[in-house]
């Protein structure tokens, strides 16, 4: 369970742009969630309430966007998604790969905010 | 007054990748190639690495740091191996963070060294996502904790380079299944390099240890370009 840790960071990097920028208020942040991080979207979202507690952020939302894994496949030379991430291998012509191109994102993309 | 939306583009972990990127940096400088050991709790890394660090120290100079969340104990074990050993104690925390190796190399010339290697906590998620800088992870599995493990862990089995299936002496004992384990591996890792072996027996180190020191080699004739 490192998602305490995540959303802490999330709450710094957000704060961090509000004071660079002198936002006045973070209502919510927009986060790009890969599906290969390993963190787990809903207990993201219940340690995100506690990180924001006592901080400027306190009452904001966690908007979570979840991304999909993309492999590239080398024989069909194109960029596909998973079925699983159980399986490594091209949907289409079932070649197995590990060149991951998508799904390793943890990412703030977007602050709704009130200048 | 309504709020806006306005696009940002910063990662959460900017602040482990950076220092992880500058430890990196410093290692290749150093000439030490660094490995990094994750598992579930009880698959054997203690084992492992301190027989790993036993053969190799007759002919390098090597190192460990070990992660745990109490207790000093694993330190003490691969101090056996008479090689420097230094406990990261990381309390609460599941996880190594590129910080805490910085942390606990201070005062150490990592230019001494041939290989650091750095023996993560016991946890089969949370490590995944925290780069420490080091050249190679190996992912552990133990022939007593199943062959699917890495289709039920395929986050940390595909972040990591190497797997060791660990415990080979009491494989016949729990009816390993290696092929099973194999195409486990395989599906969530495609390509991933395989090594059976076992630290009590010593059964499958040599060829382990001789694929650490062509990696090795590798790393120096890539870095001397």
């Amino acid at each position: 369970m490192h998602e305490l840790s995540i959303a802490m960071s999330i709450v710094d990097t957000a704060q961090e742009e509000a004071e660079r920028h002198g936002w006045t208020h973070i209502h919510a942040v927009h986060l790009k969630l890969g599906l290969l991080t390993g963190v787990v979207k809903e207990a993201l979202l219940s340690s995100y309430e506690m990180a924001c507690e006592a901080t400027p952020l306190q009452g904001s939302r966690l908007v979570i966007e979840e991304i999909p894994v993309e492999v590239f496949c080398p024989k069909c030379e194109a960029r596909r998604a998973v079925q699983s991430i159980q399986w490594f291998c091209c949907p289409e012509c079932g070649t197995a790969t590990s060149d991951v191109v998508q799904g390793k994102e943890l990412q703030v993309v977007g602050l709704e905010i009130t200048e | 007054m309504e709020p806006r939306l306005v696009e940002v583009r910063k990662n959460v972990l900017k602040q482990n990748d950076v220092i992880a990127r500058a430890l990196r940096e410093r290692f290749r400088e150093a000439g030490v190639t660094v490995i990094s050991l994750v598992s579930s709790p009880g698959s054997g890394k203690t084992t492992f690495l301190e027989k790993t660090l036993t053969l190799l120290r007759s002919r390098y100079k090597v190192a460990a740091l070990v992660g745990d969340l109490a207790t000093e104990n694993d330190a003490a074990r691969l101090a056996r191996s008479q090689a420097p050993v230094k406990q990261i104690t990381t309390g609460t925390l599941c996880h190594l963070e590129a910080a805490m190796i910085q942390n606990a190399l201070e005062g150490w010339d990592t230019g001494e060294l041939d290989f650091l290697f750095i023996e993560n906590v016991g946890n089969l998620v949370c490590p995944s996502s925290y780069d420490l800088g080091e050249d190679l992870r190996l992912v552990l599995l133990s022939v007593t904790e199943g062959e699917d493990k890495p289709l039920k862990y395929p986050t940390i089995f595909n972040s990591a380079d190497v797997a060791i299936i660990t415990k080979m002496d009491l494989a016949a004992a729990v009816e390993f299944d290696e092929q099973s384990a194999n195409r486990n591996i395989q599906a969530v890792r495609p390509g991933m390099e395989v090594f059976k072996v076992s630290a009590k027996s010593g059964e499958g180190m040599d060829a382990y240890l001789e694929f650490l020191e062509r990696r090795r080699i590798g790393a120096r004739a890539a870095s001397a370009v």
